[in-house]
């Protein structure tokens, strides 16, 4: 068999949260023009795949880059960023019966995904989605493999065809875990700084002719992928109420710092 | 599968495809049309004033959960110290268990834990499930989600909280994965639904812009996740108080697991374990954050915003604005792409508040907000705001707050 070290990495695509903004009367939403971006997340994620596939070909390995993404049609927009970003490969997986997923349905649907693709030893994702805000799909993909799942990497510490060392920040600790490939992991904006798209990323991405997998490549049964495979299921949004009736404290600079000092002391903080 | 608009009720009023976050939808012909964009959130159907919008032909399985019952907390611990959020989710848990007439669980796997679990019993638990062992002295992913599966099963409550920790949010899918059912990431509120004695998990979405409402089908039991600092830790009137390090005084309460440490199996290989020290630094530990934003000028003015914080036994935070301009390190970012924080006093020094900074803030106790524009979102969700120069607010604070340490 052919012994190319294949990187995956999951990305998907959110709407971009600059343009979101509440209306302070009506308290809802107000989106001025539609934007929708790579998650921030995974770019750190493909930058991380396209490193380690730098390290291994730097000690005479071969290795490759493949980005999946499942979502609509117009989502192929960021696998060709993906590829600009120094991807090789691109997967879309794309169904209306893919609709509605929750991260369980979502996990199942890359992990069918996965198992079309052969040699790969390494997964990598963006710790969260901007918009679901979750950080579920990893451990559920990685579960549903039968794989070990290493979340919030901070960095790489050593990588080999067989074994990865990654170190994460756990709340007020560092963690160093070594697990034997394949693995998946989970990466923030610690572990990285991603680079720009290059000339050449950017041509390959024009060019590249993107496969589409749809519930019937992937031999699901639509009751098990979507909505309708999905264990949650959101039955209300709603946009949060805020209570708050601002007080504003008015005066000379030195009037605002006693009023607010007074207001600390109220509150037991000094 | 099929997301529907009623044409006979649809006014074409485009509230649907304001609130639609995925540009699904499309006003044609003064109807609403949605388009394969959608992904069947749901965020029109409740947008709708006119009930216009429907969801068809979802799947569903009828399932007999009567063999389900109560509430299991997911007692976290490092190295014997328990985390704060177990005790939040047992007093969120005791509401729970009482609204369903049920009963109150936690399951504890650990090392040595005899002293540690004392305060625990303040909470109204009714049975403590523990599990011992040397196999449980490290938190490893693969080591807990075993034992924690196996008291799913023997036990089967109907619901099974866990802490959002670290540590929380990839244990738990691997559990749900396991046990095959859903799980809800970073709840902020929880309630039963009183005809249907169904779990409702809140969570923020969208960067805390939105919350949406989830529940568990299909599949039990109802697992979620919930966010550190949010729930209230309250101890029940009357708890016995057996302060102990004798497993036999709680006797009555306490069920030890029967395993076989021989049959756990890792993946991992922990290779070590260290304190964080120095440069980063945890925000959510402190009750005070100070945050600076742009509007402070630039990386020396921090020392600034670091003296008004360590007066106030706080800590520093800052915008992404100001991270993205190296004038401070990425760990003391608040925000969507950085940390979620809810202390008690949150000071935005300079920040004007773009929403993904208030994504990160907005559930603090109380937002003080010091900007010189009168227009910045900040003021909309501040509790105090201040319009003004925070060169010259904050020194004069600062030094109030050193005279009336010296005065009391």
């Amino acid at each position: 068999m052919e012994n190319i070290f294949r990187i995956i990495v999951c990305i998907k695509q959110v709407p971009g949260t600059t343009e979101i903004k509440i209306n302070p009367e009506t308290n809802t939403l107000v989106r001025e023009g539609i934007e929708t971006v790579i998650n921030p997340f995974d770019t750190y994620a493909i930058e991380e795949g396209v490193r380690i596939k730098e390290r291994m070909q730097q000690s005479g390995s071969e290795a490759e880059v493949t980005a999946i993404t499942m979502g609509p049609a117009q989502s192929e927009s960021i696998l060709r960023e993906a590829i600009s970003l120094g991807a090789d490969k691109a997967i879309l997986l794309s169904d209306r019966a893919f609709a509605g997923a929750d991260t369980w349905a979502t996990a199942l649907t890359l992990k069918n995904a996965v198992k079309k693709l052969e040699g790969w030893r390494l997964i990598i994702l963006g710790k969260q989605t901007l918009d679901g805000d979750t950080g579920q799909v990893g451990p559920e993909l990685a579960h549903m493999l039968n794989i070990p799942f290493i979340g919030y990497a901070s960095s790489i510490e050593h990588i080999s065809g067989q074994k990865i060392t990654v170190k994460r920040l756990a709340e007020d600790r560092y963690e160093t875990f070594e697990v034997r490939l394949p693995a998946a992991i989970s990466v923030g904006k610690d572990i990285n700084v991603p680079r720009v798209p290059s000339l050449r990323g950017k041509l390959k991405a024009k060019n590249e002719t993107i496969p589409v997998l749809n519930i019937a490549d992937l031999s699901m049964d639509e009751k098990d992928a979507g909505l309708s495979g999905s264990y949650t299921q959101v039955i209300k949004i709603f946009t949060p109420k805020h209570v708050y009736e601002v007080k504003m404290i008015e005066g000379s600079p030195d009037e605002q710092a006693e009023e607010l000092f007074t207001k600390l002391k109220q509150l037991n903080i000094v | 599968m099929e997301i529907k608009v009623d044409k006979t009720t649809c006014t074409g009023c485009s509230l649907c495809k304001n609130f639609c976050m995925y540009d699904a939808i499309e006003i044609t012909g003064g109807k609403a049309i949605i388009n394969d964009n959608c992904i069947f959130c749901g965020a029109c159907i409740d947008a709708c004033k006119f009930k216009s919008i429907e969801i068809t032909g979802i799947h569903e399985k009828n399932f007999d959960f009567s063999a389900y019952s109560g509430v299991m907390i997911f007692i976290e611990q490092h190295e014997g110290t328990v985390a704060e959020v177990s005790y939040e989710l047992l007093s969120e848990g005791r509401k729970l268990a009482d609204a369903l007439g049920s009963k109150l669980y936690g399951i504890m796997p650990g090392y040595e834990l005899k002293e540690k679990i004392s305060g625990i019993f303040n909470y109204g638990i009714d049975r403590l499930y523990i599990a011992d062992n040397e196999i449980f002295k490290h938190n490893i992913d693969d080591i807990y989600s075993k034992i924690l599966v196996q008291a799913i099963n023997k036990y089967r409550p109907d619901i099974f909280l866990g802490g959002a920790t670290s540590f929380g949010r990839t244990l738990l899918p691997k559990v749900a994965a396991i046990i095959k059912t859903g799980l809800t990431a970073d709840c902020t509120a929880l309630s039963i639904d009183p005809e249907k004695k169904i779990l409702l998990q809140t969570r923020p979405t969208f960067g805390g812009n939105v919350l949406a409402t989830i529940i568990t089908r299909n599949a039990r039991p109802q697992m979620a996740t919930v966010r550190p600092h949010v729930m209230a830790k309250e101890p029940v009137q009357n708890a016995e108080n057996r302060q102990t390090d004798n497993y036999l005084k709680y006797s009555d309460r306490i069920e030890f697991l029967e395993f076989d440490p021989l049959n756990f199996k890792t993946k991992y290989k922990l290779l070590s374990r260290e304190k964080e020290l120095g440069q980063s630094i945890n925000l959510s530990d402190y009750d005070v954050i100070v945050s600076g934003g742009r509007g402070i000028g630039g990386p020396d003015n921090f020392s600034l915003i670091k003296e008004l914080a360590d007066s106030l036994g706080g800590v520093v935070g800052a915008s992404r604005a100001a991270v993205d301009s190296n004038w401070i390190s990425y760990p003391h970012q608040v925000g969507q792409t950085g940390k979620t924080v809810n202390p008690k006093v949150y000071i935005a020094c300079g920040i004007s508040g773009a929403i993904q900074h208030l994504a990160g803030m907005q559930t603090s106790d109380i937002i003080i907000a010091i900007n010189r524009d009168p227009d910045a979102p900040i003021f909309k969700i501040a509790n105090y705001g201040i319009v003004g120069d925070l060169f010259e607010i904050i020194p004069r604070l600062i030094k109030k707050i050193k005279n009336g340490k010296g005065i009391t």
